[in-house]
C-alpha cells in the first residue's frame, strides 16, 4: 500500500480499520467498562454511608455491643444457611446433571431437564411460603429425632424447635432454589466432555460409571465448582424465602434446630429497613458492604480454585 | 498374548442403516493387518465392532460372529466392558486424558482393574510401557506433566503406552498417523512393526503406501455407492493386494483409478 503512495509522504503503516469491527471492539469495550463503573458505584455507596456506622461509639449501634456484636451474628447466619445449601445442592445437583446427561433415555432427560429449570423460575416468595407451610411442620419430627440423637454435635445440640422454622429448614429450602442453577450448569459442561476422552476410557476397558470418573467428572469439575459459586451467591444474597421461614432473634449459635436462630444478613435488611432511621440505616448498609465482601470473597476462591490446575483441566 | 480373531458374516447397522454387510475375514495373530478403502466405506466401523466400541453410539448394532480364539465376542454373557480390556485401541486423533500426567496416563487402564499396585510395579510398568511406545527417552524427566503438554507425535505414541500397558491380545487402531507428521508417522510405523511381535494388530489407513510397508495382510473395503452398504471387497496378503490382486476394483483403487 505505501508503495502507490506519493514519494514526498513518508511511508507510514495503515491498519485496515473495517466498521464492523470498530463498533463491535467498542461496544465490548462499553460494556466492560459498564460493568465496572456500576461495581464502582454501587460499591462507593456502600462504603460512604457504612462510614457513619463503622465510626459510631459502640453503644450507639442497635444492640448496644458495637458494630462487630450486631453484624457478627448475621454474618454467621448467612454461612450457615448457604453453605448448609450448597452442602445439600451440589452432590444432588450433579447426581441429577450425570443421569440426564449419561444414564436417562433421552425423552426422560429431556423432560427431566425441563422440570428441574422450571424450579428456576419459581419465584422466591413462593419458596418462602412452601418451606413456612409444608417443609418447616414436615421436619418438626426430625428436629426432634436429631435433638434426641445426635445432641453431641454442636448443630443438633437442640432443644428443637416446635415449629420448625430453623436454619436447618432454611438451607433446605435454600438448597432447593439453588439445585437448577448448579444442575444446568453441570449439565452443560458434563454434555460437552469430549468424546474423543470418554471414547479413550471406554476403550480401555471402562464401566461407565469409571469413564464418567475418568473422562467426564475432571473435564466438568470447574464448571461445577462455577455452578456452586453461583449457587452459593444465590443462597448468601436470598431474602425473601430466609425472612419467611426463619424464626430469628438469636445471637450467635451453631444449632441449626432451635427456635431461634441467627438472622441472615439480606433478610435482617428486608425486615429492619422499613422502620430503620438515622444511624439504624447505616448499620443495615454497612451489613450489606459485608455481604458484599463475602460474595467478592467466594467469587475469587472459586476462581482461585478453577485457575489452580488450569494446565490439567483440559483446555489447552 | 496374541490372539486370532475369526468373524463371520457380520453385518453393522447404524439404526436400521446397514453401514457394513456380510464380513467374513480371519485375522492372523502376531500380524498387522491393514484395511484400506475409500472414505464412508466402513472400515472404521467395521475396526469398531471388533471390540465392541461400535455399540457406544446410540442406535448402532451387529449382527453375526466375532469369535476371538473360541470366545464369542458378541455372546449373550459377553461383557463389552471385558471384551475391550482384552482389545486395545487406537484413535485417529490422539487422545490422552488431559486432566491426568503423563504418568497417570499410562497406567489409567491397569487403575480400572481396581487392583492396588504397588509403587515399585506402577513405576515398572510406566517404565517398560513408554519404552514399548519408543517415548521414555523423551518423557522421563517430565512424567508429572499433563499428556497434553506434548506434541502431536507423541501424544499419540503415549496412547500407545496406554494401550499396551493393559496387554492387550489385540492392538486395534484408527487411521492412528492420519494427524501427524511424516516423522511422527514413521516413528509409529517402526513402533508398530516392534509390537507385532506381541500383539495382533490391525490398522485402518488411508495412506496405501503405509499399508503397503507394514502390514501382513490387507483387506480392501468398498461400496457401490452412497447409501449402499460397504463390504470387504479383497483380503488377501499385501503383497498380494499390491501386486496382484483378485478384484479388478481393488486394482482401480489402489492405482487411484476409482470412481
Amino acid at each position: 500500500m505505501t508503495a502507490t503512495k506519493a514519494p514526498t509522504e513518508p511511508p507510514k503503516q495503515r491498519v485496515v480499520r473495517r466498521p464492523g469491527d470498530r463498533i463491535f471492539a467498542g461496544s465490548a469495550k462499553g460494556s466492560g467498562i459498564f460493568i465496572l463503573l456500576v461495581l464502582a458505584g454501587v460499591a462507593a455507596f456502600l462504603i460512604s454511608e457504612a462510614i457513619p456506622a463503622l465510626t459510631a461509639p459502640s453503644e450507639d449501634i442497635p444492640g448496644g455491643e458495637g458494630l462487630a456484636g450486631y453484624v457478627g451474628p448475621l454474618i454467621l447466619g448467612t454461612l450457615l444457611g448457604a453453605v448448609l445449601a450448597l452442602l445439600v445442592a451440589t452432590p444432588l445437583a450433579v447426581g441429577i446433571a450425570l443421569y440426564i446427561t449419561y444414564y436417562a433415555p433421552r425423552r426422560v432427560a429431556a423432560g427431566m431437564g425441563y422440570v428441574i429449570d422450571l424450579l428456576a423460575a419459581i419465584p422466591s416468595v413462593v419458596y418462602g411460603f412452601w418451606g413456612l407451610a409444608v417443609l418447616a411442620p414436615t421436619l418438626v419430627p426430625f428436629h426432634v429425632w436429631a435433638a434426641d440423637h445426635l445432641s453431641w454435635i454442636p448443630f443438633f445440640a437442640g432443644p428443637a424447635s416446635a415449629s420448625g422454622r430453623t436454619m436447618l429448614t432454611v438451607g433446605l429450602v435454600l438448597a432447593v432454589m439453588i439445585l437448577p442453577i448448579i444442575s444446568a450448569i453441570a449439565r452443560e459442561v458434563f454434555s460437552q466432555a469430549p468424546a474423543l476422552h470418554r471414547e479413550a476410557a471406554l476403550a480401555l476397558g471402562a464401566t461407565r460409571w469409571e469413564m464418567i470418573k475418568m473422562a467426564v467428572l475432571p473435564y466438568g469439575k470447574s464448571g461445577v465448582i462455577a455452578g456452586a459459586m453461583l449457587g452459593l451467591g444465590r443462597a448468601l444474597g436470598e431474602t425473601m424465602a430466609v425472612a419467611i421461614v426463619l424464626s430469628g432473634g438469636a445471637g450467635a449459635t451453631l444449632n441449626l434446630i432451635g427456635s431461634s436462630n441467627p438472622s441472615t444478613i439480606a433478610s435482617n435488611i428486608a425486615l429492619r429497613f422499613p422502620e430503620a432511621t438515622g444511624l439504624g440505616v447505616n448499620v443495615l448498609i454497612a451489613s450489606g458492604l459485608v455481604l458484599f465482601v463475602i460474595t467478592l470473597a467466594v467469587n475469587m476462591l472459586a476462581r482461585w480454585i478453577v485457575n489452580r490446575r488450569a494446565d490439567f483441566s483440559g483446555a489447552n | 498374548m496374541a490372539k486370532r480373531i475369526e468373524v463371520s458374516d457380520l453385518n453393522i447397522y447404524y439404526g436400521n442403516f446397514l453401514a457394513v454387510e456380510g464380513v467374513n475375514v480371519s485375522i492372523e495373530p502376531r500380524s498387522i493387518t491393514a484395511l484400506i478403502g475409500p472414505s464412508g466405506c466402513g472400515k472404521s466401523t467395521f475396526l469398531r465392532s471388533l471390540n465392541r466400541m461400535h455399540e457406544v453410539i446410540p442406535g448402532a448394532r451387529v449382527e453375526g460372529k466375532v469369535v476371538m480364539d473360541g470366545q464369542d465376542l458378541y455372546g449373550s454373557d459377553t461383557d463389552p466392558v471385558d471384551v475391550r480390556r482384552q482389545i486395545g485401541m487406537v484413535f485417529q486423533r490422539p487422545n490422552p486424558f488431559p486432566t491426568m500426567s503423563i504418568y497417570d496416563n499410562v497406567i489409567a487402564g491397569n487403575r480400572l482393574n481396581s487392583k492396588k499396585m504397588k509403587k515399585s510395579e506402577a513405576d515398572d510398568l510406566v517404565e517398560r510401557s513408554l519404552r514399548g511406545a519408543n517415548l521414555w527417552n523423551e518423557v522421563k524427566d517430565r512424567l508429572d506433566r499433563p499428556g497434553s503438554g506434548l506434541s502431536g507425535g507423541q501424544q499419540q505414541r503415549l496412547c500407545i503406552a496406554r494401550a499396551i500397558a493393559v496387554e492387550p491380545d489385540v492392538l486395534l487402531m484408527d487411521e492412528p498417523c492420519s494427524a501427524l507428521d511424516p516423522i511422527s508417522t514413521l516413528a509409529i510405523e517402526d513402533l508398530m512393526a516392534e509390537l507385532k511381535d506381541r500383539f495382533t494388530i490391525v490398522i485402518v489407513t488411508h495412506n496405501m503406501q503405509q499399508a503397503a510397508r507394514v502390514s501382513t495382510s490387507t483387506g480392501f473395503f468398498n461400496l457401490n455407492g452412497v447409501g449402499q452398504p460397504g463390504r470387504l471387497i479383497e483380503f488377501n496378503p499385501t503383497e498380494k493386494i499390491f501386486s496382484n490382486p483378485d478384484q479388478k476394483a481393488t486394482e482401480d483403487y489402489i492405482s487411484g483409478r476409482f470412481g
